[in-house]
């Protein structure tokens, strides 16, 4: 996993709660075996004017002009900037990669949905939860403001604006500890074989029924 | 040692290590696996040079995209005729294969959706922890198993390391006391919590579905409330052991032995909240006044009463909420007034891990017997949750039932509730379902769905409109029946 750096993204904003997974990245492309390439059809029935498959060419389709992504002043936005429960539904993670593959590093919302939570994170984007009005004074002024940029910064916990305000927020530990690293969960679970192993002595005994290796 | 709850116990006989920063190592007894979310996993493995850490805790099946008319299915993987579909299934098997993985492929009898399979074969146990990359784990729950969806990532770090980094979350008890109304469901319960608590109510929580009504229930019944904790925002649904828990397992192939039975009981029997437990939120509910429900938006906390009418927007008092009710109801092609029943249908889906068990199948057909389609009905579908629950129910005769009143009966997978595979609605299309989703799109491009319990999808596919199922002349079991343990075994 890549390390999280401090930031100055362009934020683009999605104005709707209860965003699923379904919208971010609609099920016909979940039929890959692969982990990259889903950018193009990031929020596809929202951005295209047709209905897409896997493996076509996304050049050629017709865009949804209404959609906030496909206007102009919003390209190369790193950080989304969402309403409450975003990422609900599936456990999908090709969601995540979705929003990587396109471009984001971050997203702030109100709250998100526990299991689009885990795999961000798990794929180096950070989620950052700030309070309803926060987001929507946030909201605001990237409505108004072409080329509005927020500091992100993970080591402090912090979002600044460019008038200089920051928000700070709460990140839990570990997970800020992996992101700034950029370190693999399942190495790091590894160094703790013999603590695995002698659970499994205890547990096998208690519970032989759950082992039918025997 | 101080009271807990279920989940408080669950959690504790599963904890590897605490990290002081909260976080903790979680053992996962069992791992279950379909072909959508474990490519990139397996291949994570591969590229590290890593093994499974316990092969025999996984067990996979394909599901999600397996199609299921026969004509298809009869020519195995050949049969999926979507490259893309086929190439994710034949992944699955030569991954199982390499891993020497069990994995019950397309046409073992033994197939179908994995929240059907894991319970039917005792693959799922109480007391146990059971992940997949899948939301609806969480079905695994009305076993009191702690369970809940995975993420791809945490699928290759589940068959590296048998554990999980998991965060304690906090406790939920939604208790639903007292009778249901006859023709009233587990389906109904649960919708009717979503509806009360919303999709996020139970974010951050591990809910326990307590109460008379949830201890009237069948497994059946329980793994339909389970399974849409879910839609709640809740990772976790749990239903504390009893006599039901117990009998339903007993000569299941992957049960205990006759001689280890004994001991697994007494152990299972303690797998309830304690009295005095602390819960850090409980919502009550009563089952008396509970309706047939039936969700009118895009989200499945838009459920409505199948009395009542389409809610109002500018009744709420936010924005937020006002703005995605207008949203929804363009999508869905509805106005604000409109009776339910007033609701005229395109299509029928009976099937989904939340219902296409052998209940939700005898509960369809008990109305659908001796009656017709309605002719505005394009197609009206039945898809048996796994291989063995199609075997029973034909045993019993259900499917010439619904051949006979007209609707086709299918092979088993997910078919139209993600519509993966072939099955799916058209733009503008509008499905009575028994799934768990309404989300825009999700059963094809420009669908709209509504959920409902299985006794109210075929009452609507023989009227061609939503009807409530308790002015109906038929005999609703209330999901108290249970399938027998024996037939299924294969
Ligand atoms: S039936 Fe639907 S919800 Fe259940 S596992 Fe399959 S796709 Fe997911």
């Amino acid at each position: 996993m890549k390390k999280f750096e401090r930031l100055q993204g362009l934020v683009a904003p999605m104005d709707r709660a209860n965003v699923d997974t379904d919208l971010i990245i609609p099920k016909q492309f979940l039929k890959s075996i692969k982990r990259t390439g889903f950018g193009p059809n990031l929020f596809d029935e929202l951005r295209y004017l047709d209905e897409g498959y896997p493996g076509q060419d996304a050049t050629s389709r017709p865009l949804n002009p209404d959609f906030v992504l496909n206007q102009p002043r919003y390209r190369g936005a790193q950080v989304l900037l969402a309403r409450r429960n975003f990422g609900c539904g599936s456990s999908r993670e090709h969601a995540p990669w979705a929003l990587d593959d396109f471009g984001f590093c971050v997203v702030i919302a109100p709250s998100f949905a526990d299991i689009f939570y885990n795999n961000s994170f798990k794929n180096g984007i950070l989620l950052i939860t700030l309070d309803e009005a926060t987001v929507e004074r946030l909201f605001q002024a990237t409505e108004a403001t072409e080329g509005y940029r927020l500091d992100i910064d993970l080591e402090g916990q912090r979002v600044i604006t460019p008038s200089g305000e920051a928000f700070p927020f709460e990140v839990d530990a570990f997970r800020k500890h992996c992101l700034l690293e950029g370190l693999d969960d399942i190495g790091l679970t590894l160094e703790q074989s013999g603590a695995i192993r002698d659970f499994e002595s205890r547990h096998r005994p208690s519970n032989p029924w759950l082992f039918r290796d025997a | 040692m101080a009271s807990q709850t279920l989940y408080d116990k669950l959690w504790a006989q599963h904890l590897v290590t605490q990290r002081d920063d909260g976080s903790a190592l979680i053992y996962i007894d069992r791992h279950l696996l379909h072909e959508v979310t474990s490519p990139q996993a397996f291949e994570g493995l591969r590229l590290a040079g890593r093994k499974p850490w316990r092969r025999d805790a996984n067990l996979a099946t394909p599901d999600h995209n397996v199609p299921t008319t026969l004509k298809e299915r009869s020519a195995g993987n050949a049969g999926i005729l979507d490259d893309v579909s086929r190439i994710q299934v034949e992944t699955l098997d030569a991954n199982c294969e390499s891993f020497e993985i069990e994995e019950f492929r397309i046409n073992d009898e033994r197939q179908g959706i994995v929240h059907v399979v894991g319970p039917e074969q005792g693959a799922t146990l109480p007391g146990m922890t059971v992940v997949c990359g899948d939301s609806h784990t969480a079905t695994h729950g009305a076993f009191a198993a702690l369970s809940h969806g995975i993420g791809t990532s945490e699928v290759e770090h589940v068959l590296a390391t048998q554990c999980l980094i998991a965060q304690k979350m906090k406790n939920l008890q939604v208790r639903v006391e007292g009778k249901l109304g006859l023709g009233v469901t587990a389906k109904d319960i649960v919708l009717a919590i979503i509806g009360r608590i919303g999709t996020a109510g139970g974010t951050g929580y591990a809910i326990e579905f307590a109460g008379s009504a949830i201890r009237d229930l069948s497994m059946e019944g329980r793994m339909t409330i389970c399974n849409m904790a879910i839609e709640a925002g809740a990772r976790v649904g749990l239903v504390a052991v009893d006599d039901h828990t117990i009998d339903y397992l007993k000569g299941r192939p992957f049960a205990p032995t006759a001689d280890q039975w004994p001991a697994a009981v007494e152990a299972w029997r303690d797998l309830v909240s304690d009295d005095d437990a602390h819960f850090d939120k409980i919502v009550e509910l009563d089952a008396a006044e509970i309706e047939p429900q039936v969700t009118w938006g895009t989200s499945p906390e838009m459920v409505a009463n199948v009395s009542a009418r389409v809610p109002d927007p500018t009744d709420a008092n936010d924005e937020t909420v006002t703005q995605g009710m207008n949203r929804a109801l363009e999508y869905m092609g509805l106005s604000a007034g409109q009776k339910i029943t007033d609701i005229q249908l395109d299509k029928v889906f009976i099937g989904s891990c939340t219902n296409s068990r052998i209940e939700d199948l005898r509960e369809a057909a008990k109305v659908a017997k001796g009656r017709k389609v309605a002719t505005n009905i394009q197609l009206a579908m039945v898809v048996p949750g796994s291989g063995l629950v199609k075997r029973l129910a034909e045993a019993e005769g259900l499917d010439r039932i619904f051949v006979e009143a007209g609707f086709e009966w299918r092979e088993p997978g997910c078919s139209m509730c993600l519509a993966m595979n072939a099955d799916k609605l058209g733009a503008g299309e509008r499905c009575a379902s028994t799934s768990n989703r309404n989300f825009e799109g999700r059963q094809g491009y420009g669908g709209r769905t509504h959920l409902v319990s299985p006794a109210m999808a075929a009452a609507a596919a023989v009227e061609g409109h939503f009807v409530d199922v308790r002015d109906y002349d038929y005999d609703p079991g209330n999901n108290m029946g249970r399938a027998d343990a024996g037939e299924m075994s294969a």
